[in-house]
């Protein structure tokens, strides 16, 4: 990758995580830590790959990202702002009485918004109709979902992969956030979704692993994944919860918890210096 | 017919094309069907799907598993965005027959009707059924469709049957007592009212084939004209039909409300008719409940 545009998406990478921290803390509710993990791939997808218009945010050509782990939605809220889709302003309205930006995506609420999620598992199945859909009348959108490794433990993703797989969905790429945690610990003392590859690749998919939060690497597997065909792809990125402030870090305590005034200022400080020494 | 007039037009099933009957359109358009195997929760988020991309989708498979087993994806998916999906759910009810219990739906109703946003249909005969396809295929927005297994007696005339949604049919007028019913029953509700008649009782018939959004003021009259309201369905009398009506009686204008239905207990396996007489619902049984509700 272009070291210029390196830079440009860690800057922006880095402004999506303090909106994130901005926005979960004026909540006082959300999900930091999968939002954080999942920050760079977003930032990818909405600030370089993604053929969108913030001015016509319904246009029909577009590319779709469908959030199936729609939990990390304050992380696809910070990145629709930071593309200039609504104010970045609007952010500290998360989850409050008469916001567009509901605890889970809301689509029709929000410019931005493809489809509406939160109940896990459901996302992806939503992915492959639009990608067929687009099959059917030959468009050339692509499709991007993003789920969460404890997410794959739902039936309904499965369910998903077979038809991706049978209807040869190869303008959808799904991405897998492997974290490592969920709400109850970590996915493998919980309820382990490993091997993500094997399974995929038994299911039909053509498999990438990745670092979710090397740019080179993001890129290279949306470029590999642009040139396989008739099968959908899945990118496993191994990624780290809470990503960027150091406190949050691998800590499952920060699955589903704001932080408090303290915190707050300790976390902005923390991304707000790293985004000082980017900017240099 | 529909699919040449809606190039747009995509039907999913879920490996019940040939019973469902979704396979007469798969001959005819294999481009635009698509079999989503045995997995209906994965079938109602594909037609969510498509439908957010601007096209029309029917979705077929039986009412258990359209909207038993896919409840929270049709919850989620589809009615929370409301997008514009249409569920073709057959097999509904207890006339399903010898499958028994497991397959004989009596919920379904009550499911889709809690859902916000959601329109609920269930047409009488194949005339009304066709010409409620036509018109959910118009209508923009979330709907699910109820249809039996069991050929039905066809009453609607072709050529003057018009398909208003959320509008009753008032097929007989009457003065003493209002029978109210939808889907299958509605042709015992017609024979009920011929027998009643002929032992002097005057009763009002109504076919409800929009369950949701109900016509309130065909039942208020009915309610403030009859003094006395019977409702007939296939399906359990909590959450349904029954329950549709008195919720409209009991802030309007309170009557006794009679439910005939299934009555909380699940179905077994038998011939559809033996089951539709064990149940209570026919023509017999809507007899003797009216006339017990009229002290007679």
């Amino acid at each position: 990758m272009d070291a210029l545009l390196k830079k440009q998406l860690e800057i922006a990478a880095t402004k999506v995580r303090m909106g994130v921290i901005e926005g979960v803390h004026a909540a006082k509710a959300g999900h930091p830590g999968g939002s954080l993990s999942v920050a760079d791939t977003l930032t990818y997808l909405y600030m370089h790959r993604m053929n969108v218009d913030p001015k016509n945010p319904d246009m029909p050509d577009r590319d779709r990202l469908v959030l199936s782990k729609g939990h990390t939605a304050p992380a696809l809220y910070a990145v629709l702002a930071e593309r200039g889709f609504f104010p970045a302003e609007e952010l500290k309205t998360l989850r409050k009485i008469g916001s567009r930006l509901q605890g889970h995506p809301s689509m029709g609420k929000l410019p931005g918004i493809d489809m509406s999620t939160g109940s896990l598992g459901q996302g992806v199945s939503t992915a492959c109709g639009m990608a067929l859909s687009g099959k059917i009348s030959n468009e050339t959108y692509k499709v991007y979902t993003v789920l969460g490794d404890g997410e794959i433990e739902e039936g309904q993703v499965w369910e998903a992969a077979m038809f991706a797989a049978q209807y040869k969905l190869d303008n959808l790429v799904a991405v897998v956030d492997n974290n490592g945690l969920q709400i109850d610990g970590r996915i493998e003392d919980v309820m382990s979704s490993y091997p993500i590859d094997e399974k995929f690749k038994a299911f039909g998919w053509h498999v990438i692993c990745i670092d979710g939060h090397d740019f080179d690497q993001i890129e290279k597997a949306f470029n590999e994944a642009e040139t396989v065909l008739n099968k959908p792809t899945v990118i496993i990125q191994k990624s780290v919860k809470g990503k960027g402030v150091s406190f949050m870090e691998n800590q499952v305590g920060w699955h589903g918890k704001a932080p408090n005034d303290e915190e707050y200022a300790v976390a902005m400080k923390e991304l707000g210096d790293h985004l000082a020494e980017l900017e240099k | 017919m529909l699919a040449e007039k809606r190039p747009d037009l995509v039907v999913l099933d879920a490996d019940l094309a040939a019973a469902t009957k979704t396979g007469t359109f798969k001959k005819a358009y294999p481009d635009r069907f698509f079999d989503c195997g045995i997995a209906e929760a994965n079938m109602m988020g594909v037609a969510a799907g498509i439908a957010s991309t601007g096209k029309l989708v029917f979705a077929s498979s039986f009412a258990m598993f359209a909207a038993g087993r896919a409840f929270e994806i049709v919850r989620n998916s589809i009615g929370y965005p409301h997008l514009n999906v249409k569920i073709g759910a057959s097999h509904a009810g207890i006339s399903v027959g010898e499958d028994g219990a497991s397959h004989q739906c009596n919920e379904d109703i009550a499911l889709m009707r809690a859902i916000p946003g959601m329109t609920v249909i269930n047409p009488a005969d194949d005339v009304e059924a066709k010409a409620a396809v036509l018109a959910m295929a118009d209508y923009v927005g979330p709907t699910y469709m109820r249809f039996g297994r069991l050929a039905v007696p066809v009453f609607n005339d072709p050529a003057t049957y018009k398909f208003e949604l959320g509008k009753g049919i008032q097929i007989k007028d009457g003065k003493d007592v209002t029978i109210i019913a939808t889907g299958l029953m509605v042709a015992e509700a017609i024979e009920a009212g011929k027998a009643l008649a002929e032992q002097g009782i005057d009763a009002r018939i109504i076919n409800i084939h929009t369950i949701k959004p109900i016509d309130r003021d065909i039942i208020i009259k009915a309610a403030k004209e009859t003094g006395k309201i019977i409702t007939v369905e296939e399906h359990s009398v909590i959450g349904g039909l029954g329950s549709a009506v008195a919720d409209v009686v009991t802030e309007e204008c309170p009557v006794p409300v009679i439910k005939i239905g299934v009555k909380d207990v699940y179905g077994h396996s038998g011939p559809a008719v033996d089951l539709l007489k064990e149940f209570g619902l026919c023509a017999e049984n809507i007899v003797a409940v009216t006339k017990a509700a009229l002290g007679k």
